[in-house]
């Protein structure tokens, strides 16, 4: 009794985790195609076998190159797609169980990469924001939802009479906020946010990182934040996984992994990234490329491109091994050879 | 000796409520060798300043005003004929999308082929030989198998690299490269901006790098020139606009963006957004998002003097220019 109780108190602090969950894409050519070549069904797998967890009011940010799975993951966060196998929980429910729930389900949102192609060009900002609102019936009275509406807009820092405006009236940042306004109408403490900055302009994209800081302290929000780019994660994460292929190849406080990177990857990522701090300075870049994902090489998934792989790494998969507080998959990392 | 000099260059767009001014009095030179990098947000002007050197502005836009000269010669008024041989021989140009930039309905060795011959006096087999050893060059693995596979046969990061040896294969003397590495991820853009580096240093070829990426600026150019709502804003070498910019919106700029080095709890930031090119504020374009604003700034406009070790377009210097 007093074991589930525990578990109970210790569930409340995680917002979302997930264990061995996987998601598979079926990428077979029609049926009568694959009849007349002999063709097995085949399948992509987007996401291999991940598990991670996000406790209450922090980060987890997701890092990789296109085509690793993170935004498939974002998706399965939210209950867009389903997975294939493994366990998604929220709160301690499954994640399907919990989007059955309004009172559940109103409190995850998601806030998309392009802001000029996720708000309806044809409604008014008002309705756009109080979409959730009226969706989740949290208020009914039409005046208490203007009010609503204003006072959101205002929280992200634009003025509530733009309520009355188009999205095309609006900047790409501006639009960003009105996203952000719109995520949190329902009140939400877990906010999923895929590439929230990448389709804007440097200035711009710190206002609204400085913004997503600023709000999570105040609301005491949760981010699974899926990003590409390394300098905008480090500044955001609190935890970090990097992902390659589909699977998570290294995760742990982010400040440890940005300081003593382990996995071959990471620190691939780490060297390529240029920064201005690095004026001047020529390196010598990793070679080769993220391969398909349709047909992933054995073993490691990155023993092509790694410097340090060996025999075992074609042949067979790492798994997880604990390093301090970083979780890393690497035989290299684990005989002591990196 | 520079190669390139754009005086006081003005582009513009006539509409019906009348004519916007997109480039406004841009001045800069860039010199045999030398990569001069390009940064500004969108709408800043940055690739129509690329766009208008190599002659391919897209109507209505038009030159308005100011000279481009290559090498001592004008090729701001030349007819569309007399540009062509120009394009290609003399100046190369590199875009952001390796997909719509090359035909797909032709093998990569025929493109390449095409433009070596267009542009110099080879034979069939020379031109050929000439096209797989550019494909080597730029590191494409097998490329004399390589050669006759049509671009979808290649990833993105390789067809950046065709594109690249499309560029250089008639030996330019200027590469404009307009986001060469924007649609790559990070671990293919770090081998092509070092490959672009090691090609141009290699063949002493001059380069505009337009990027908004100011960490590939920072590892890539000799100098850099921030532009804002169709002016320069700053241009100097790029150690110093880095690490000590004089603009105050350079200086927002380089704040605003997040370092792997150094974490920092807030970002800096500029408030407000570049102005619409229908509503430029009188005076400095910037003085409405400048905490330093004085009013001068908003009744003059200012003109690049020396700000330190750059030069930048700011009256907070104006004291400093008339000393020197």
């Amino acid at each position: 009794m007093s074991d589930t109780a525990m578990s109970d108190t210790a569930m409340s602090d995680t917002v979302l985790q997930a264990a061995g969950v996987t998601r598979l894409f079926d990428v077979s050519r029609p049926w009568l195609h694959r009849l007349l070549a002999r063709e097995q069904k085949r399948y992509l797998r987007a996401v291999d076998d991940i598990s991670f967890s996000i406790p209450r009011g922090t980060t987890l940010a997701l890092v990789g190159e296109s085509g690793c799975g993170k935004s498939t993951v974002a998706r399965m966060a939210v209950g867009l797609y389903a997975p294939s196998a493994g366990d998604m929980r929220f709160y301690g429910q499954h994640l399907s169980a919990a989007r059955a729930q309004a009172a559940l389900r109103r409190r995850m949102n998601m806030i998309f990469q392009d802001p000029y192609a996720s708000l309806n060009p044809r409604w008014r900002v008002n309705d756009i924001v109080a979409e959730p609102i009226r969706a989740f019936s949290l208020l009914s009275d039409k005046a208490a939802i203007t009010a609503r509406v204003g006072a959101l807009l205002t929280q992200v820092g634009l003025a509530a009479a733009d309520g009355e405006k188009y999205p095309h009236e609006f900047s790409g940042g501006q639009r960003q906020r009105i996203s952000i306004a719109r995520a949190l109408s329902s009140e939400p403490d877990f906010l999923v946010c895929d590439e929230p900055t990448s389709a804007l302009d440097v200035s711009v994209q710190a206002q609204i990182l400085n913004l997503m800081k600023e709000l999570q302290e105040r609301l005491g929000l949760t981010y699974l934040f899926i990003s590409h780019n390394l300098s905008v994660v480090r500044h955001m994460a609190d935890r970090l996984g990097v992902m390659y292929l589909g699977r998570i190849v290294e995760i742990g406080p982010a400040e440890t992994i940005f300081r003593t990177p382990r996995h071959p990857y990471t620190r691939l990522l780490l060297e390529a990234i240029p920064d201005l701090e690095m004026v001047g300075v020529a390196r010598t870049p990793v070679g080769g490329e993220v391969p398909s994902p349709i047909d992933p090489p054995s073993g490691c998934p990155f023993h092509p491109r790694c410097p340090l792989a060996n025999d075992r790494c074609r042949v067979e998969k790492p798994r997880h091994i604990t390093v301090g507080d970083v979780e890393v998959a690497c035989h290299a990392v684990e005989e002591g050879r990196a | 000796m520079s190669l390139l000099d754009v005086e006081k260059l003005i582009v513009e767009f006539p509409t019906r409520r009348g004519v916007l001014r997109a480039l406004d009095e841009v001045s800069f030179s860039i010199d045999q060798g030398e990569i001069l990098g390009v940064v500004g947000e969108s709408g800043a002007g940055k690739s129509l300043t690329g766009a208008a050197i190599i002659g391919l502005l897209e109507p209505p836009g038009r030159i308005g005003g100011g000279r481009i000269l290559l090498d001592g010669k004008r090729i701001d008024n030349l007819s569309r004929e007399q540009m062509r041989p120009l394009r290609g021989k003399q100046i190369g140009a590199i875009f952001q999308d390796p997909l719509t930039t090359l035909n797909p309905l032709y093998s990569v060795g025929r493109q390449l082929v095409e433009t070596i011959q267009t542009h110099l006096a080879l034979s069939d087999r020379d031109a050929r030989a000439r096209a797989i050893k550019w494909l080597e060059d730029v590191g494409i693995p097998a490329a004399r198998e390589r050669v006759d596979a049509y671009p979808h046969e290649f990833s993105g990061g390789m067809r950046q690299r065709v594109v690249i040896a499309l560029a250089l294969c008639a030996e330019p003397r200027l590469v404009i490269a307009d986001e060469p590495t924007t649609a790559l991820d990070v671990s293919i853009q770090a081998q092509i901006i070092a490959l672009l580096r090691n090609l141009v240093r290699e063949h002493g070829t001059s380069v505009m790098l337009v990027t908004h990426d100011m960490g590939v600026i920072a590892e890539t150019a000799d100098r850099v020139a921030v532009m804002y709502a169709g002016r320069l804003a700053e241009i100097g070498p790029v150690r110093d606009v880095v690490k000590h910019p004089a603009h105050p919106y350079s200086v927002g700029l380089m704040g605003s963006i997040p370092s792997l080095v150094n974490r920092v709890e807030r970002l800096a930031q500029i408030d407000g957004a570049m102005p619409r090119l229908n509503a430029i504020p009188q005076g400095c374009a910037f003085n409405p998002r400048c905490d330093k604003a004085f009013d001068r700034c908003r009744i003059e406009r200012p003109e690049l003097m020396a700000a330190g070790r750059t030069q930048a377009a700011c009256w907070l210097y104006a004291e400093e220019a008339a000393h020197v």
